[in-house]
């Protein structure tokens, strides 16, 4: 968990973090979005104290971040950013054992974990363990930047914009890898990003800034029916909220007993209501079947059903 | 079978040992550049122990250079160096329109004639090109990397020792192999304010209007330094595929 | 502690460190050294004993340092290093009158220790506090053209008539003009036919990738030939020349003399201008030559208009590396009866007479320094246009 309270950030006469307040649930992603220069990375950096703060406060798990030199508070925090920042000179293992080599951990302990990392994120550790950064593509070269920031299992990992240099379908994937790997570790994330989508995509919570000022933060669904300022309504887009309020729904959640007439699509419980409507206005029926991964029917969800969980109320 | 540009390399490097060694087989090739029954081949010193007088100069003066050139390249780059770095950034400009015989002939009233007036200017002309080297070095590591040396908990120290530095070390190499070179040629100068060296037989040869003399003066300092600037060239590629920058 | 950090932020360390060893430069080192004639040895003299408003001058100097410590405002801190500059330029000055007894010719005043340091001292704040300030091309040109004038009109004045220097410029007069002139002479004119045959070449390099690393290759050799060696080296055809094409004797190409010097310069200056002109061509984006093509221009109008005009800073660059090399190089071919400033210099080593060192050598570092300042500013200003 991580207690965020008056946290501000004054350069010169710039006050470029004033005043946030926010917790960060343990094991939950928060994602801030906000426009450029609004203050997302520094308020993001004061967390691991790579900026200090000019007031305010940091506990991270019952401990203030202020009384740790700043290093060795960082060696317990995993950090990945956009453009990876992966050291050149040396090999794929040698970046993600960087952090565990710091803290002294042994050689085989170290090894262990590096060839588990790679695993998880799809690089055959034989293959790909002694090449060089420049010889990764981008997604790859992401992956292990992740994979880097993860390697001393911090509880905590801050990012900022790790999949901004990714094309869409890379970004896609790197993102469900992300879910899939916090959910694994339960580890807390905060994300910082500049896709409104991806930040409803990932993000448990959503905190909004704006000029150094926290603006909303709350669950996603509740920006889009609940916008605490007209800066928030704007940034979550109004013309197709309906619609991304639709995709933070799951078939699951809108299910009705019963099972959709023969032309009804197939659907899986993960699916999200924006996913569901697509299809059936694709298709024409007016209910898809909800199926286990066995096959068995578990429900329907209904055109009225879903035209009902994309009112705002 | 090793490519034509090393056997050139290492046909050089064995006419410049024959030379040195053996100079008075060559004398032939340079009587007709004498007058009057002059010696064809320099004959007040040994010429090897100019050579190695020469090299010992230029080393020492470079290994004095690098040392100071790379630290205060590094105190300028820290947090707390940096009120300094304008400064020293305008000075390694201004320093470059010195000429190296300028630095020299000032050296010699305030320290006498001899070796140190040529060490002095090999010192201080060798600072720059590996100063602002060391400078833009440091300097270009992206800053992506740097970044997340901090955000993973590197020490400042660590973070210079274990990724500034090699990142920066192609760069300040190259200043070192600059610095060296040019000071081959800056320590022939030296001669004329009597430091040991080999500029001593051109220097002759222009006194006694000895066109042979600095002929092969010329000829020695100049494959020399080719050699050392190739020989440089080899060092900094191995050093780099060891440390898998190149 | 963020109160004790704003308080250390307060002071100007560089300043700090400057003004220290200005005021110890002041009070302990030798302000000039006197000789009752030139080769006779020198007595050092403090500013105290040198002066009689010496104790003005060191509380000048002192208000000074401490200025250089606590403002911190780029412009203010500038103006106090040139006062600073000017204070003891005057006081330089003022003490070789002062110690010079009337009528004397023979007894020589040259700055001390103590007087170089404080000029050091000073000159550094100001160039901390132009570096600052980020002057642009055209203030910068401005305000080397008022360092000139200031030491023009000096000179004019017959302000420093007393310092030893001036006096070696009095015995000198009538040749420095000459060696001035041809100093400045073999600089340009080697650097001028360097860039008449470079920027062919170099366009050559860039246009015919087979032959690039050969031409490049041989100008790198070139380049790492010492000059007194290049020198001597090309007296030896030069001559053969001259013995075998009379005429070319009666053109001045001799084997002694400025012939094999400005051949050796031009030589040396070749490498930097044909490397810049292939590096800024290639800098040239492609999609701007390929708009240039586009658009109907021949090879020849996309190689002037677009190419050359966006490689000019680079190549200007490169012009700028040889011109201030060149200008230094000039002092060797001294070595060879090529003339130029150099000449003193070796024969100021020769006598082991500082003054005539510097004689040569301050107007060389003038020269080079001045020819810098110039083609920065012009890089700046064709830098412009350019993305
Ligand atoms: N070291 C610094 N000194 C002065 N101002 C700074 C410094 N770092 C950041 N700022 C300013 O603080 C403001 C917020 O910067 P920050 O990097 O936090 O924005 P951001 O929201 O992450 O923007 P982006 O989306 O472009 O990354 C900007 O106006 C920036 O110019
Ligand atoms: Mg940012």
């Amino acid at each position: 968990m991580i207690e965020i309270s008056s946290l501000s950030k004054v350069y010169a006469e710039a006050t470029v973090v004033d005043e946030v307040s926010m917790v960060v649930a343990g094991g939950s992603i928060t994602a801030i979005v906000g426009t450029s220069g609004s203050g997302k990375s520094t308020l993001l950096r004061m967390i691991n104290r790579l900026v200090e703060p000019t007031r305010g406060r940091v506990v991270i798990n019952g401990r203030d971040a202020a009384t740790v030199p700043g290093h060795l508070l960082r060696r317990e925090i995993g950090y990945a950013i956009q453009g990876h920042g992966l050291f050149p000179h040396r090999t794929v293992a040698e970046n993600i054992a960087t952090v565990p080599r710091l803290l002294g951990w042994q050689a085989a302990r170290t090894r262990a974990r590096v060839e588990e990392l790679l695993r998880i994120f799809q690089l055959e550790p034989a293959e790909y363990g002694a090449k060089f950064p420049h010889q990764l593509s981008g997604g790859q070269q992401q992956r292990v930047g992740v994979a880097r920031a993860l390697a001393a299992e911090p509880r905590v990992l801050l990012m900022d914009e790790p999949f901004g240099a990714l094309d869409p379908i890379i970004r896609g994937q790197a993102q469900d890898d992300l879910r899939d790997i916090q959910r694994r570790f339960g580890t807390t994330v905060v994300l910082v990003t500049h896709d409104i989508d991806e930040a409803f995509r990932l993000g448990d919570h959503v905190g909004v800034m704006s000029r150094g000022r926290l603006l909303q933060y709350d669950r996603p669904a509740m920006l889009l029916t609940h916008p605490a300022d007209p800066f928030v309504s704007r940034l979550t887009g109004t013309a197709d909220r309906a619609l991304k309020l639709l995709s933070l729904t799951t078939a699951a959640q809108a299910m009705e007993p019963g099972a959709a007439a023969g032309d009804g699509p197939a659907v899986a419980a993960t699916d999200s209501l924006r996913d569901v409507l697509a299809q059936l206005l694709w298709s024409g029926a007016a209910a898809a079947t909800v199926r286990r991964p066995d096959g068995s029917a578990a429900g329907q969800v209904t055109l009225a059903g879903i035209l009902a969980r994309g009112r705002s109320d | 079978m090793p490519r034509p540009a090393t056997l050139l390399r290492l046909a050089a490097l064995a006419l410049l040992l024959a030379f040195l060694i053996v100079p008075q087989r060559f004398a032939p090739l340079f009587v007709p550049f004498t007058e009057y029954g002059a010696p064809p081949i320099y004959d007040q010193g040994s010429l090897p122990m100019l050579a190695l007088a020469h090299l010992g100069t230029v080393f020492a003066a470079t290994a004095v250079s690098a040392i100071v050139a790379i630290g205060l390249g590094i105190l300028v780059t820290r947090a707390g160096g940096a009120e300094f770095l304008p400064l020293s950034r305008t000075l390694v400009n201004i320093g470059q329109t010195f000429p190296p015989v300028a630095v020299l002939a000032i050296a010699v009233p305030l320290v006498g004639f001899g070796e140190l007036p040529t060490l002095i200017a090999l010192f201080a002309y060798g600072l720059l090109p590996i100063f602002e080297n060391t400078l833009s070095g440091l300097q270009s590591c992206p800053p992506a990397v740097v970044e997340a040396a901090d955000g993973m908990g590197m020490s400042p120290r660590q973070r210079l020792l274990a990724v500034e530095l090699p990142l920066a070390m192609p760069l300040i190499l190259e200043g070192v192999r600059l610095s060296l070179v040019v000071n081959v040629g800056t320590a022939t100068i030296g001669s004329t304010v009597a430091a040991k060296g080999l500029g001593e037989v051109i220097i002759a040869g222009l006194l006694s209007n000895n066109t042979a003399f600095i002929l092969q003066g010329g000829l020695v300092t100049g494959l020399m330094a080719i050699l050392l600037y190739e020989l440089m060239g080899t060092v900094e590629r191995r050093i780099l595929r060891a440390t898998h920058l190149a | 502690m963020v109160q004790a950090l704003h308080a250390r932020r307060r002071i100007d360390r560089l300043g700090a460190l400057l003004g220290v060893v200005a005021m110890v430069a002041a009070t302990t080192l030798p302000f000039v050294v006197f000789k009752a004639n030139r080769i006779a040895s020198g007595e050092p003299r403090s500013l105290l004993a040198a002066l009689p408003s010496a104790p003005l001058l060191l509380a000048s100097v002192a208000l000074l340092a401490v200025a250089a410590a606590f403002v911190r405002q780029a412009r203010a801190r500038l103006a106090a290093a040139v006062v600073g500059v000017l204070t003891v330029a005057l006081a330089l000055a003022w003490a070789a009158d002062a110690l010079t007894p009337a009528g004397n010719r023979l007894v020589r005043i040259s700055p001390g220790a103590g007087c170089w340091l404080l000029l050091l001292a000073f000159a550094l704040i100001a160039t901390d506090a132009l570096a600052r300030l980020r002057p642009g091309p055209l203030a910068r040109v401005g305000a080397l053209a008022l360092m000139a004038a200031a030491m023009w009109a000096a000179f004019a004045a017959g302000l420093f008539d007393q310092l030893s220097i001036m006096r070696e410029y009095a015995v000198n007069a009538s040749g420095f003009g000459r060696e001035l002139r041809q100093h400045v002479l073999l600089a340009l004119g080697s650097v001028g036919a360097a860039t008449l045959v470079g920027l062919p070449l170099g366009i050559t390099c860039h246009r015919v990738p087979r032959v690039r690393g050969a031409i490049l290759q041989v100008l790198n050799l070139v380049q790492t030939i010492p000059s007194i060696a290049l020198f001597g080296i090309l007296m030896v055809p030069l001559g053969a020349l001259a013995t075998a094409v009379p005429l070319a004797a009666d053109l001045g190409i001799n084997g002694i003399g400025p012939a094999p010097a400005a051949v050796a310069l031009f030589l040396y200056a070749l490498l930097p201008v044909v490397a810049n002109t292939v590096v800024g061509l290639g800098r040239v984006s492609p999609v701007a030559v390929d708009a240039a093509r586009g658009m109907g221009l021949t090879s020849w109008q996309v190689l002037g208009e677009i190419e050359l005009a966006l490689a000019l800073p680079v190549i200007i660059t490169g012009i700028r590396i040889v011109l201030v090399q060149n200008i230094g190089l000039v002092t060797i071919a001294a070595l060879i009866g090529g003339g130029g400033l150099g000449t003193y210099v070796f024969q100021g080593v020769g006598q082991t007479a500082i003054d005539l060192v510097l004689l040569g050598a301050i107007p060389t570092v003038a020269l080079a320094f001045s020819a810098a300042v110039l083609l920065d500013a012009l890089v700046d200003l064709t830098g412009r246009a350019a993305p």
